[in-house]
Protein backbone atom coordinates (compact mmCIF):
# COMPACT_ATOMS: atom_id res chain seq x y z
CA UNK A 1 0.00 0.00 0.00
CA UNK A 2 2.55 2.37 1.27
CA UNK A 3 4.78 1.68 -1.85
CA UNK A 4 1.98 2.16 -4.34
CA UNK A 5 0.89 5.03 -2.97
CA UNK A 6 4.37 6.87 -3.24
CA UNK A 7 4.64 5.22 -6.89
CA UNK A 8 1.53 7.08 -8.35
CA UNK A 9 1.35 10.50 -5.40
CA UNK A 10 5.40 10.65 -4.93
CA UNK A 11 5.30 14.70 -4.10
CA UNK A 12 2.33 13.67 -1.40
CA UNK A 13 4.11 11.17 0.25
CA UNK A 14 7.00 13.34 0.38
CA UNK A 15 5.25 16.09 2.30
CA UNK A 16 2.06 14.58 4.10
CA UNK A 17 2.21 16.95 7.28
CA UNK A 18 2.24 19.68 4.82
CA UNK A 19 -1.06 18.21 3.48
CA UNK A 20 -2.54 18.26 6.53
CA UNK A 21 -1.74 21.31 7.84
CA UNK A 22 -3.00 23.12 4.65
CA UNK A 23 -6.53 20.94 5.53
CA UNK A 24 -6.32 21.69 8.94
CA UNK A 25 -6.09 25.56 7.93
CA UNK A 26 -8.76 25.27 5.81
CA UNK A 27 -11.64 23.71 7.92
CA UNK A 28 -10.15 26.90 10.54
CA UNK A 29 -10.91 29.74 8.11
CA UNK A 30 -14.01 27.95 6.83
CA UNK A 31 -15.54 27.06 10.63
CA UNK A 32 -14.20 30.51 11.70
CA UNK A 33 -15.71 32.42 8.94
CA UNK A 34 -18.67 30.45 8.22
CA UNK A 35 -20.18 30.67 11.94
CA UNK A 36 -19.13 34.34 12.06
CA UNK A 37 -21.24 34.69 8.60
CA UNK A 38 -23.71 32.67 9.90
CA UNK A 39 -24.40 34.86 12.92
CA UNK A 40 -24.09 38.35 10.85
CA UNK A 41 -26.35 36.86 7.78
CA UNK A 42 -29.51 35.63 9.55
CA UNK A 43 -29.11 39.19 11.71
CA UNK A 44 -29.19 41.21 8.34
CA UNK A 45 -31.20 38.72 6.97
CA UNK A 46 -33.77 39.14 9.31
CA UNK A 47 -33.28 43.06 9.69
CA UNK A 48 -34.02 43.51 5.95
CA UNK A 49 -37.18 41.02 5.58
CA UNK A 50 -38.92 42.72 8.49
CA UNK A 51 -38.35 46.27 7.52
CA UNK A 52 -39.01 45.94 3.78
CA UNK A 53 -42.24 47.09 2.45
CA UNK A 54 -44.45 44.55 3.93
CA UNK A 55 -42.53 43.38 6.71
CA UNK A 56 -43.43 43.33 10.59
CA UNK A 57 -40.93 46.38 11.59
CA UNK A 58 -41.71 48.41 8.19
CA UNK A 59 -38.71 50.69 8.12
CA UNK A 60 -38.00 52.41 4.27
CA UNK A 61 -34.36 53.70 6.38
CA UNK A 62 -32.70 51.35 7.60
CA UNK A 63 -34.17 48.75 4.10
CA UNK A 64 -32.60 50.98 1.88
CA UNK A 65 -29.15 51.52 3.48
CA UNK A 66 -28.75 47.68 4.24
CA UNK A 67 -29.93 46.65 0.96
CA UNK A 68 -27.66 49.20 -0.59
CA UNK A 69 -24.69 47.79 0.91
CA UNK A 70 -25.09 44.21 0.10
CA UNK A 71 -25.31 45.29 -3.53
CA UNK A 72 -22.23 46.79 -3.28
CA UNK A 73 -20.07 44.26 -1.73
CA UNK A 74 -21.57 41.55 -3.69
CA UNK A 75 -20.58 43.24 -6.78
CA UNK A 76 -16.64 43.42 -5.22
CA UNK A 77 -14.89 40.61 -6.93
CA UNK A 78 -13.00 38.55 -4.21
CA UNK A 79 -9.43 38.81 -4.65
CA UNK A 80 -10.48 43.06 -4.74
CA UNK A 81 -12.14 42.29 -1.72
CA UNK A 82 -8.74 40.64 -0.07
CA UNK A 83 -7.06 43.25 -1.15
CA UNK A 84 -9.89 46.36 0.09
CA UNK A 85 -10.15 45.64 3.12
CA UNK A 86 -6.30 45.26 3.75
CA UNK A 87 -6.38 47.78 6.38
CA UNK A 88 -9.49 47.07 7.93
CA UNK A 89 -7.99 43.02 8.76
CA UNK A 90 -5.09 44.85 10.38
CA UNK A 91 -7.28 46.89 12.84
CA UNK A 92 -9.14 43.57 13.61
CA UNK A 93 -6.79 40.69 14.11
CA UNK A 94 -3.66 42.66 14.15
CA UNK A 95 -2.23 41.08 10.46
CA UNK A 96 -3.19 41.15 6.73
CA UNK A 97 -1.37 37.84 6.65
CA UNK A 98 -2.00 33.72 7.12
CA UNK A 99 -5.10 32.25 8.20
CA UNK A 100 -6.01 34.66 10.71
CA UNK A 101 -5.96 37.57 7.86
CA UNK A 102 -7.62 35.86 5.67
CA UNK A 103 -10.91 35.66 7.97
CA UNK A 104 -11.68 39.38 8.07
CA UNK A 105 -11.96 39.01 3.48
CA UNK A 106 -13.97 36.00 4.03
CA UNK A 107 -16.63 37.49 6.12
CA UNK A 108 -17.03 40.12 4.09
CA UNK A 109 -17.24 38.12 0.94
CA UNK A 110 -19.73 35.79 2.40
CA UNK A 111 -21.97 37.50 4.82
CA UNK A 112 -23.99 39.86 1.91
CA UNK A 113 -24.47 36.36 -0.13
CA UNK A 114 -25.51 34.95 3.62
CA UNK A 115 -27.87 37.47 4.13
CA UNK A 116 -29.54 37.50 0.83
CA UNK A 117 -29.82 33.20 1.09
CA UNK A 118 -31.58 34.41 4.17
CA UNK A 119 -33.51 37.06 2.78
CA UNK A 120 -35.01 34.55 0.38
CA UNK A 121 -35.66 31.48 2.51
CA UNK A 122 -37.57 33.82 4.80
CA UNK A 123 -39.27 35.32 2.10
CA UNK A 124 -40.64 32.03 1.33
CA UNK A 125 -42.42 32.03 4.75
CA UNK A 126 -46.37 32.32 3.68
CA UNK A 127 -47.49 35.94 4.70
CA UNK A 128 -50.84 33.99 6.24
CA UNK A 129 -48.31 32.64 8.52
CA UNK A 130 -47.25 35.91 9.34
CA UNK A 131 -50.81 37.28 9.40
CA UNK A 132 -52.36 34.92 11.54
CA UNK A 133 -49.51 35.13 13.75
CA UNK A 134 -50.20 38.77 14.43
CA UNK A 135 -53.76 38.21 15.04
CA UNK A 136 -52.94 35.93 17.76
CA UNK A 137 -51.30 38.92 19.57
CA UNK A 138 -47.43 37.83 18.93
CA UNK A 139 -44.52 40.48 18.71
CA UNK A 140 -42.59 41.32 16.00
CA UNK A 141 -39.83 39.27 17.77
CA UNK A 142 -42.12 36.44 18.65
CA UNK A 143 -42.76 36.77 14.86
CA UNK A 144 -38.68 36.37 14.31
CA UNK A 145 -38.12 33.74 16.33
CA UNK A 146 -41.02 31.56 16.53
CA UNK A 147 -42.45 32.11 12.56
CA UNK A 148 -39.74 33.16 10.92
CA UNK A 149 -36.48 31.59 11.96
CA UNK A 150 -38.25 28.49 12.82
CA UNK A 151 -40.93 28.15 9.59
CA UNK A 152 -38.30 28.71 7.07
CA UNK A 153 -35.87 26.20 8.78
CA UNK A 154 -35.70 23.75 5.56
CA UNK A 155 -34.59 27.30 3.61
CA UNK A 156 -32.15 28.48 5.72
CA UNK A 157 -30.21 25.47 5.80
CA UNK A 158 -30.55 25.45 2.47
CA UNK A 159 -28.52 28.86 2.57
CA UNK A 160 -26.30 27.67 4.34
CA UNK A 161 -25.61 24.80 2.79
CA UNK A 162 -24.75 27.13 -0.65
CA UNK A 163 -22.53 29.31 1.22
CA UNK A 164 -20.15 26.21 3.10
CA UNK A 165 -20.13 25.06 -0.83
CA UNK A 166 -19.21 29.13 -2.34
CA UNK A 167 -17.35 29.12 0.76
CA UNK A 168 -14.46 26.62 -0.13
CA UNK A 169 -14.33 28.70 -3.67
CA UNK A 170 -13.40 31.47 -1.71
CA UNK A 171 -11.14 30.21 0.94
CA UNK A 172 -8.94 28.26 -1.62
CA UNK A 173 -8.77 31.99 -3.05
CA UNK A 174 -7.53 33.44 -0.16
CA UNK A 175 -5.10 30.89 0.26
CA UNK A 176 -3.10 31.33 -2.90
CA UNK A 177 -2.78 35.12 -1.67
CA UNK A 178 -1.13 34.07 1.54
CA UNK A 179 -3.42 32.60 3.97
CA UNK A 180 -2.07 29.09 3.69
CA UNK A 181 -4.72 26.26 3.18
CA UNK A 182 -5.25 23.86 0.34
CA UNK A 183 -5.54 26.65 -2.50
CA UNK A 184 -2.32 27.62 -1.13
CA UNK A 185 -0.83 24.09 -1.14
CA UNK A 186 -1.76 23.52 -4.73
CA UNK A 187 -0.67 26.47 -6.02
CA UNK A 188 2.64 26.44 -4.55
CA UNK A 189 3.64 22.52 -5.60
CA UNK A 190 0.72 21.14 -7.55
CA UNK A 191 1.46 24.99 -10.27
CA UNK A 192 4.51 26.78 -9.33
CA UNK A 193 6.61 23.27 -9.01
CA UNK A 194 4.41 21.15 -11.67
CA UNK A 195 3.74 18.25 -8.86
CA UNK A 196 0.36 17.53 -10.92
CA UNK A 197 -0.47 14.77 -8.27
CA UNK A 198 -0.84 17.67 -5.22
CA UNK A 199 -3.14 18.91 -7.49
CA UNK A 200 -5.12 15.90 -8.52
CA UNK A 201 -5.28 15.10 -4.58
CA UNK A 202 -6.48 18.72 -3.71
CA UNK A 203 -8.83 18.50 -6.15
CA UNK A 204 -10.13 15.31 -4.63
CA UNK A 205 -10.06 16.45 -1.26
CA UNK A 206 -12.23 19.62 -2.04
CA UNK A 207 -14.46 17.34 -4.11
CA UNK A 208 -15.25 15.07 -0.96
CA UNK A 209 -15.63 18.47 0.73
CA UNK A 210 -17.96 19.65 -0.90
CA UNK A 211 -20.37 16.19 -1.20
CA UNK A 212 -20.07 15.94 2.93
CA UNK A 213 -21.44 19.57 2.97
CA UNK A 214 -24.07 18.40 0.24
CA UNK A 215 -25.05 15.11 1.60
CA UNK A 216 -25.41 16.61 5.32
CA UNK A 217 -27.32 19.39 4.52
CA UNK A 218 -29.93 17.29 2.32
CA UNK A 219 -30.34 14.98 4.99
CA UNK A 220 -31.08 17.82 7.55
CA UNK A 221 -33.75 19.76 5.42
CA UNK A 222 -35.56 16.26 5.03
CA UNK A 223 -35.02 16.19 8.49
CA UNK A 224 -36.70 19.60 9.09
CA UNK A 225 -39.45 19.21 6.42
CA UNK A 226 -42.98 18.03 7.16
CA UNK B 1 -69.98 43.64 20.96
CA UNK B 2 -67.97 45.10 17.96
CA UNK B 3 -69.25 48.56 17.09
CA UNK B 4 -67.25 50.25 13.77
CA UNK B 5 -67.52 53.58 13.47
CA UNK B 6 -67.70 55.20 10.25
CA UNK B 7 -64.48 53.33 9.27
CA UNK B 8 -62.75 53.96 5.98
CA UNK B 9 -59.70 52.43 4.70
CA UNK B 10 -57.84 53.98 1.10
CA UNK B 11 -54.57 51.82 0.05
CA UNK B 12 -52.32 54.58 -1.58
CA UNK B 13 -50.85 52.19 -4.05
CA UNK B 14 -48.75 53.93 -6.67
CA UNK B 15 -50.64 56.42 -8.78
CA UNK B 16 -54.36 55.40 -8.00
CA UNK B 17 -56.29 55.43 -4.63
CA UNK B 18 -57.90 52.34 -3.87
CA UNK B 19 -60.82 52.73 -1.37
CA UNK B 20 -61.03 49.53 -0.12
CA UNK B 21 -63.64 50.61 2.85
CA UNK B 22 -65.69 53.52 2.67
CA UNK B 23 -67.30 54.92 6.13
CA UNK B 24 -69.09 51.91 7.34
CA UNK B 25 -70.34 51.94 10.30
CA UNK B 26 -71.76 48.84 11.79
CA UNK B 27 -72.45 46.79 15.16
CA UNK B 28 -72.16 43.29 15.82
CA UNK B 29 -74.09 42.37 19.22
CA UNK B 30 -72.67 39.45 21.62
CA UNK B 31 -73.66 36.43 20.72
CA UNK B 32 -74.55 36.64 17.33
CA UNK B 33 -73.48 35.35 13.95
CA UNK B 34 -73.31 38.19 11.83
CA UNK B 35 -72.53 37.45 7.87
CA UNK B 36 -71.11 39.89 5.44
CA UNK B 37 -71.97 39.03 1.79
CA UNK B 38 -70.37 40.96 -1.32
CA UNK B 39 -68.98 40.23 -4.69
CA UNK B 40 -64.76 39.73 -4.86
CA UNK B 41 -63.13 43.20 -4.49
CA UNK B 42 -66.13 44.26 -2.43
CA UNK B 43 -63.96 45.17 0.74
CA UNK B 44 -64.71 42.78 3.11
CA UNK B 45 -61.77 41.43 3.77
CA UNK B 46 -60.23 44.61 4.11
CA UNK B 47 -62.90 45.70 6.89
CA UNK B 48 -63.30 42.80 8.96
CA UNK B 49 -59.22 42.65 9.15
CA UNK B 50 -59.85 46.52 10.64
CA UNK B 51 -61.63 44.78 13.58
CA UNK B 52 -58.36 43.18 15.16
CA UNK B 53 -56.62 46.34 13.29
CA UNK B 54 -54.37 44.00 11.28
CA UNK B 55 -55.20 46.64 9.18
CA UNK B 56 -55.19 50.07 10.23
CA UNK B 57 -58.41 51.97 9.45
CA UNK B 58 -57.34 55.62 7.71
CA UNK B 59 -60.27 56.98 9.49
CA UNK B 60 -62.81 55.57 12.36
CA UNK B 61 -63.13 54.22 15.37
CA UNK B 62 -63.31 50.57 16.16
CA UNK B 63 -64.45 49.41 19.86
CA UNK B 64 -64.60 45.87 20.50
CA UNK B 65 -66.37 44.48 24.69
CA UNK B 66 -66.27 48.21 25.46
CA UNK B 67 -62.56 48.94 24.04
CA UNK B 68 -61.59 51.38 21.88
CA UNK B 69 -58.88 49.44 19.82
CA UNK B 70 -58.19 52.12 18.02
CA UNK B 71 -57.07 54.47 20.83
CA UNK B 72 -54.63 51.31 22.43
CA UNK B 73 -50.41 51.45 22.31
CA UNK B 74 -49.23 48.10 20.50
CA UNK B 75 -49.00 45.92 23.44
CA UNK B 76 -52.59 46.57 24.49
CA UNK B 77 -53.50 46.15 21.67
CA UNK B 78 -51.47 42.46 20.90
CA UNK B 79 -53.25 41.53 24.48
CA UNK B 80 -56.74 42.56 22.97
CA UNK B 81 -55.91 40.74 19.75
CA UNK B 82 -55.36 37.11 22.01
CA UNK B 83 -59.34 37.88 22.45
CA UNK B 84 -60.45 38.14 19.27
CA UNK B 85 -59.86 34.85 17.42
CA UNK B 86 -59.87 34.55 13.41
CA UNK B 87 -59.65 31.93 10.90
CA UNK B 88 -58.56 32.30 6.91
CA UNK B 89 -59.79 30.61 4.24
CA UNK B 90 -56.13 28.85 3.32
CA UNK B 91 -55.85 28.10 7.21
CA UNK B 92 -52.70 29.52 7.84
CA UNK B 93 -51.80 26.85 9.78
CA UNK B 94 -47.21 26.66 10.47
CA UNK B 95 -46.47 23.50 8.66
CA UNK B 96 -43.30 22.76 10.81
CA UNK B 97 -45.80 22.57 13.95
CA UNK B 98 -47.49 19.14 14.91
CA UNK B 99 -51.23 19.95 15.52
CA UNK B 100 -50.74 19.87 19.09
CA UNK B 101 -47.32 22.68 18.23
CA UNK B 102 -50.22 24.93 16.44
CA UNK B 103 -52.97 24.82 18.61
CA UNK B 104 -50.10 25.61 21.59
CA UNK B 105 -48.74 28.25 19.63
CA UNK B 106 -50.48 31.47 21.02
CA UNK B 107 -50.49 29.50 24.84
CA UNK B 108 -46.81 29.59 25.15
CA UNK B 109 -45.31 33.00 26.55
CA UNK B 110 -48.73 33.56 28.35
CA UNK B 111 -47.24 32.45 31.87
CA UNK B 112 -49.15 29.31 31.86
CA UNK B 113 -47.05 25.74 32.44
CA UNK B 114 -46.54 22.64 30.14
CA UNK B 115 -48.77 20.78 31.66
CA UNK B 116 -51.69 23.97 32.20
CA UNK B 117 -51.00 23.97 27.97
CA UNK B 118 -51.17 20.15 26.90
CA UNK B 119 -54.40 20.20 29.05
CA UNK B 120 -55.88 23.15 27.48
CA UNK B 121 -54.23 21.98 23.91
CA UNK B 122 -56.44 18.85 24.60
CA UNK B 123 -59.48 19.92 25.70
CA UNK B 124 -59.60 22.54 22.50
CA UNK B 125 -59.16 19.46 20.09
CA UNK B 126 -61.60 17.47 21.82
CA UNK B 127 -63.61 20.31 20.93
CA UNK B 128 -63.08 20.20 17.06
CA UNK B 129 -63.05 16.17 17.27
CA UNK B 130 -59.57 16.02 16.51
CA UNK B 131 -58.11 14.41 19.34
CA UNK B 132 -56.53 11.74 17.81
CA UNK B 133 -54.95 14.32 15.17
CA UNK B 134 -52.82 15.32 18.16
CA UNK B 135 -49.14 14.34 16.50
CA UNK B 136 -50.40 14.89 12.82
CA UNK B 137 -48.27 17.43 10.72
CA UNK B 138 -50.71 20.01 8.57
CA UNK B 139 -49.60 18.35 5.35
CA UNK B 140 -51.44 14.88 6.72
CA UNK B 141 -54.83 16.55 7.59
CA UNK B 142 -57.66 17.40 5.14
CA UNK B 143 -58.55 20.59 4.17
CA UNK B 144 -61.45 20.56 6.56
CA UNK B 145 -59.30 19.00 9.11
CA UNK B 146 -57.00 22.22 8.97
CA UNK B 147 -59.61 24.26 9.43
CA UNK B 148 -60.66 22.59 12.77
CA UNK B 149 -57.15 23.15 13.48
CA UNK B 150 -57.60 26.82 12.64
CA UNK B 151 -60.49 27.22 14.79
CA UNK B 152 -58.70 25.36 18.30
CA UNK B 153 -55.87 27.66 17.94
CA UNK B 154 -57.89 30.86 16.96
CA UNK B 155 -60.04 29.84 20.55
CA UNK B 156 -56.84 28.83 22.96
CA UNK B 157 -57.10 31.83 24.59
CA UNK B 158 -60.95 31.88 25.33
CA UNK B 159 -61.44 34.84 23.04
CA UNK B 160 -65.29 36.45 22.75
CA UNK B 161 -65.25 36.71 19.14
CA UNK B 162 -64.36 34.62 15.81
CA UNK B 163 -63.71 36.68 12.71
CA UNK B 164 -64.08 33.99 9.94
CA UNK B 165 -62.63 35.28 6.03
CA UNK B 166 -63.99 33.34 3.81
CA UNK B 167 -62.65 30.18 6.67
CA UNK B 168 -65.25 27.69 3.83
CA UNK B 169 -64.21 28.84 0.58
CA UNK B 170 -61.64 26.36 0.05
CA UNK B 171 -63.80 23.71 1.04
CA UNK B 172 -66.37 20.99 -0.93
CA UNK B 173 -69.81 21.30 -0.11
CA UNK B 174 -69.91 18.49 2.73
CA UNK B 175 -66.87 19.44 4.48
CA UNK B 176 -68.25 23.44 4.54
CA UNK B 177 -71.16 22.25 5.90
CA UNK B 178 -69.73 19.86 8.75
CA UNK B 179 -67.35 23.82 9.67
CA UNK B 180 -70.63 25.75 9.33
CA UNK B 181 -72.49 23.68 12.00
CA UNK B 182 -69.08 23.41 14.28
CA UNK B 183 -69.46 27.09 13.96
CA UNK B 184 -73.10 27.26 14.97
CA UNK B 185 -72.00 24.82 18.21
CA UNK B 186 -69.18 26.49 19.35
CA UNK B 187 -71.76 29.98 18.75
CA UNK B 188 -74.02 27.99 20.93
CA UNK B 189 -72.02 26.63 23.91
CA UNK B 190 -69.72 29.35 24.39
CA UNK B 191 -71.92 32.32 23.69
CA UNK B 192 -69.28 33.06 20.72
CA UNK B 193 -69.95 36.21 18.35
CA UNK B 194 -69.21 34.71 15.14
CA UNK B 195 -68.06 37.27 12.41
CA UNK B 196 -68.41 35.56 8.76
CA UNK B 197 -67.42 37.11 5.79
CA UNK B 198 -68.06 34.68 2.58
CA UNK B 199 -69.44 35.06 -1.14
CA UNK B 200 -71.23 32.11 -0.79
CA UNK B 201 -75.07 32.76 -0.19
CA UNK B 202 -75.34 29.02 1.23
CA UNK B 203 -73.19 29.92 3.86
CA UNK B 204 -74.92 33.01 4.93
CA UNK B 205 -78.22 30.98 4.93
CA UNK B 206 -77.25 28.30 6.62
CA UNK B 207 -75.96 30.18 10.06
CA UNK B 208 -76.32 33.90 10.04
CA UNK B 209 -78.65 35.62 12.14
CA UNK B 210 -78.07 39.08 10.65
CA UNK B 211 -76.41 39.97 7.33
CA UNK B 212 -75.13 43.13 6.28
CA UNK B 213 -74.24 43.05 1.90
CA UNK B 214 -70.86 45.00 0.75
CA UNK B 215 -70.62 46.65 -2.27
CA UNK B 216 -67.81 48.87 -3.48
CA UNK B 217 -66.48 49.91 0.13
CA UNK B 218 -70.00 50.52 1.78
CA UNK B 219 -72.94 48.82 3.00
CA UNK B 220 -75.53 48.85 1.06
CA UNK B 221 -78.32 46.69 2.84
CA UNK B 222 -78.76 44.99 6.16
CA UNK B 223 -80.80 43.06 8.63
CA UNK B 224 -82.04 39.58 9.51
CA UNK B 225 -80.57 37.33 7.24
CA UNK B 226 -84.69 36.75 6.62
CA UNK B 227 -85.85 40.51 6.03
CA UNK B 228 -82.60 40.14 3.24
CA UNK B 229 -83.37 37.85 1.79
CA UNK B 230 -86.87 37.49 1.54
CA UNK B 231 -87.28 41.11 0.53
CA UNK B 232 -83.97 42.44 -0.67
CA UNK B 233 -83.87 46.37 -1.38
CA UNK B 234 -80.65 46.14 -3.54
CA UNK B 235 -79.80 45.44 -7.02
CA UNK B 236 -76.86 44.33 -5.76
CA UNK B 237 -78.57 41.71 -3.07
CA UNK B 238 -81.03 40.63 -5.52
CA UNK B 239 -78.20 39.87 -7.96
CA UNK B 240 -76.96 37.86 -5.23
CA UNK B 241 -79.63 36.43 -4.60
CA UNK B 242 -79.80 35.05 -8.22
CA UNK B 243 -76.58 33.96 -8.82
CA UNK B 244 -76.56 31.24 -6.09
CA UNK B 245 -80.33 30.38 -6.93
CA UNK B 246 -81.09 27.58 -9.25
CA UNK B 247 -84.45 29.83 -10.53
CA UNK B 248 -82.01 31.82 -12.94
CA UNK B 249 -81.42 28.31 -14.53
CA UNK B 250 -84.64 28.53 -16.45
CA UNK B 251 -83.27 31.65 -18.88
CA UNK B 252 -80.35 29.12 -19.84
CA UNK B 253 -82.82 26.67 -20.57
CA UNK B 254 -84.42 28.81 -22.66
CA UNK B 255 -81.47 29.81 -23.94
CA UNK B 256 -80.50 26.34 -25.03
CA UNK B 257 -83.79 25.84 -26.90
CA UNK B 258 -84.43 23.13 -24.17
CA UNK B 259 -87.39 20.65 -24.71
CA UNK B 260 -88.97 21.40 -21.24
CA UNK B 261 -89.22 25.00 -22.75
CA UNK B 262 -91.40 24.66 -25.78
CA UNK B 263 -94.42 25.87 -25.26
CA UNK B 264 -97.80 25.44 -26.36
CA UNK B 265 -100.27 28.04 -27.65
CA UNK B 266 -101.78 28.83 -24.26
CA UNK B 267 -98.94 28.18 -22.05
CA UNK B 268 -96.30 30.47 -19.76
CA UNK B 269 -93.58 30.17 -17.99
CA UNK B 270 -93.45 32.32 -14.89
CA UNK B 271 -90.81 32.63 -12.01
CA UNK B 272 -92.54 33.06 -8.72
CA UNK B 273 -90.49 34.56 -5.85
CA UNK B 274 -91.88 34.60 -2.39
CA UNK B 275 -91.33 37.85 -0.79
CA UNK B 276 -92.84 36.88 2.54
CA UNK B 277 -94.14 34.15 4.29
CA UNK B 278 -96.20 32.57 2.04
CA UNK B 279 -96.40 29.42 1.33
CA UNK B 280 -95.94 28.02 -1.75
CA UNK B 281 -97.56 24.88 -2.23
CA UNK B 282 -101.06 26.42 -0.58
CA UNK B 283 -101.11 29.16 -3.16
CA UNK B 284 -100.10 26.78 -6.19
CA UNK B 285 -102.92 24.18 -5.88
CA UNK B 286 -105.24 27.10 -4.77
CA UNK B 287 -104.92 28.96 -8.18
CA UNK B 288 -105.32 25.64 -9.91
CA UNK B 289 -108.66 24.96 -8.42
CA UNK B 290 -109.87 28.77 -8.66
CA UNK B 291 -108.94 29.77 -11.67
CA UNK B 292 -108.98 27.21 -13.43
CA UNK B 293 -105.38 27.16 -14.33
CA UNK B 294 -102.96 24.20 -14.87
CA UNK B 295 -99.77 24.69 -12.95
CA UNK B 296 -96.71 22.77 -14.01
CA UNK B 297 -93.36 23.32 -11.75
CA UNK B 298 -90.35 23.33 -13.54
CA UNK B 299 -88.21 23.70 -10.52
CA UNK B 300 -88.20 24.80 -6.96
CA UNK B 301 -86.21 26.78 -4.62
CA UNK B 302 -87.32 26.96 -1.25
CA UNK B 303 -85.02 27.07 2.08
CA UNK B 304 -85.49 27.74 5.91
CA UNK B 305 -82.95 30.78 7.19
CA UNK B 306 -84.07 31.76 10.84
CA UNK B 307 -87.31 33.31 10.77
CA UNK B 308 -88.80 31.73 7.62
CA UNK B 309 -88.35 30.23 4.48
CA UNK B 310 -86.86 32.23 1.21
CA UNK B 311 -86.82 31.17 -2.44
CA UNK B 312 -89.19 30.53 -5.34
CA UNK B 313 -90.31 28.58 -8.05
CA UNK B 314 -90.54 28.23 -11.91
CA UNK B 315 -93.78 27.07 -13.43
CA UNK B 316 -95.43 26.62 -16.55
CA UNK B 317 -98.91 28.06 -16.17
CA UNK B 318 -101.59 27.12 -19.33
CA UNK B 319 -105.02 28.25 -18.95
CA UNK B 320 -107.44 31.07 -20.83
CA UNK B 321 -105.95 34.60 -21.21
CA UNK B 322 -108.17 35.75 -18.54
CA UNK B 323 -107.79 33.04 -16.14
CA UNK B 324 -104.12 33.48 -16.71
CA UNK B 325 -104.64 36.97 -15.98
CA UNK B 326 -106.25 36.93 -13.01
CA UNK B 327 -104.18 33.94 -11.72
CA UNK B 328 -101.19 36.31 -11.70
CA UNK B 329 -102.68 39.02 -10.33
CA UNK B 330 -104.07 36.72 -7.60
CA UNK B 331 -100.42 35.68 -6.75
CA UNK B 332 -99.17 39.25 -6.81
CA UNK B 333 -101.95 40.41 -4.18
CA UNK B 334 -100.34 37.35 -1.76
CA UNK B 335 -96.86 39.53 -2.11
CA UNK B 336 -95.44 36.98 -3.97
CA UNK B 337 -93.64 38.62 -7.42
CA UNK B 338 -94.72 37.09 -10.43
CA UNK B 339 -92.19 37.65 -13.55
CA UNK B 340 -93.05 36.17 -17.08
CA UNK B 341 -90.07 34.37 -18.53
CA UNK B 342 -91.67 32.95 -21.59
CA UNK B 343 -95.39 33.52 -23.02
CA UNK B 344 -97.21 32.00 -25.50
CA UNK B 345 -101.00 33.07 -24.43
CA UNK B 346 -103.71 33.20 -27.09
CA UNK B 347 -106.28 35.43 -26.56
N1 LIG C 1 -52.92 45.68 0.90
C1 LIG C 1 -53.60 46.23 -0.12
N2 LIG C 1 -53.03 47.15 -0.92
C2 LIG C 1 -53.71 47.72 -1.92
N3 LIG C 1 -54.98 47.43 -2.24
C3 LIG C 1 -55.63 46.53 -1.50
C4 LIG C 1 -54.97 45.87 -0.40
N4 LIG C 1 -55.84 45.00 0.16
C5 LIG C 1 -56.99 45.12 -0.55
N5 LIG C 1 -56.87 46.02 -1.55
C6 LIG C 1 -57.92 46.42 -2.50
O1 LIG C 1 -59.08 46.76 -1.77
C7 LIG C 1 -60.26 46.31 -2.42
C8 LIG C 1 -61.05 45.43 -1.49
O2 LIG C 1 -60.33 44.24 -1.24
P1 LIG C 1 -60.83 43.10 -0.26
O3 LIG C 1 -59.77 42.07 -0.22
O4 LIG C 1 -61.24 43.70 1.02
O5 LIG C 1 -62.10 42.54 -1.01
P2 LIG C 1 -63.01 41.28 -0.69
O6 LIG C 1 -64.40 41.76 -0.63
O7 LIG C 1 -62.46 40.58 0.50
O8 LIG C 1 -62.82 40.39 -1.97
P3 LIG C 1 -62.70 38.79 -2.12
O9 LIG C 1 -64.07 38.26 -2.06
O10 LIG C 1 -62.07 38.62 -3.46
O11 LIG C 1 -61.81 38.31 -1.01
C9 LIG C 1 -59.78 45.59 -3.68
O12 LIG C 1 -59.91 46.48 -4.75
C10 LIG C 1 -58.34 45.29 -3.40
O13 LIG C 1 -57.60 45.28 -4.59
MG1 LIG D 1 -61.51 38.67 0.83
Amino acid sequence: MQGFLEKIIPNIMSKPGELFTSLGQTLQMMLVSGSISLVFGIIFGVIITVTSENGVLRNKVVFNILDKAINILRSVPFVIMIAWVIPLTRAIVGTAIGTKGAIPPLVFGTVPFFTRQIESALAEVDHGLIEAAESMGSSPWEIVFRVYLKESLPGIIRGVQITFVSLVGLTAMAGAVGGGGLGDFAIRYGHQRGQEDVTWVTVLIILVMVSVIQGLGSWLIKKSTH
Amino acid sequence: MIELEHITKTFNTGPAQVHAVQDVSLSIRDGEIFGIIGFSGAGKSTLVRCVNLLERPTAGRVTVDGRELTALDDGALRRARKKIGMIFQHFNLMPSRTVFGNVAYPLRGGGLSKDQIRDKVRQLLALVELSDKENAYPSQLSGGQKQRVAIARALANDPSILLCDEATSALDPQTTGSILHLLRQLNEQLGLTVVVITHEMGVVKEICDRVAVMDRGRIVEEGTVFEVFSDPKQLITRDFIRTTSNLNKIEELIAEDAPITHLQPGELIVRLTYLQTSVSEPLISKISRDFNVDVNIVFSNVELVKGGSIGGTVAIMSGERKALTDAIRYLSEKNVSVEVIKDARVS
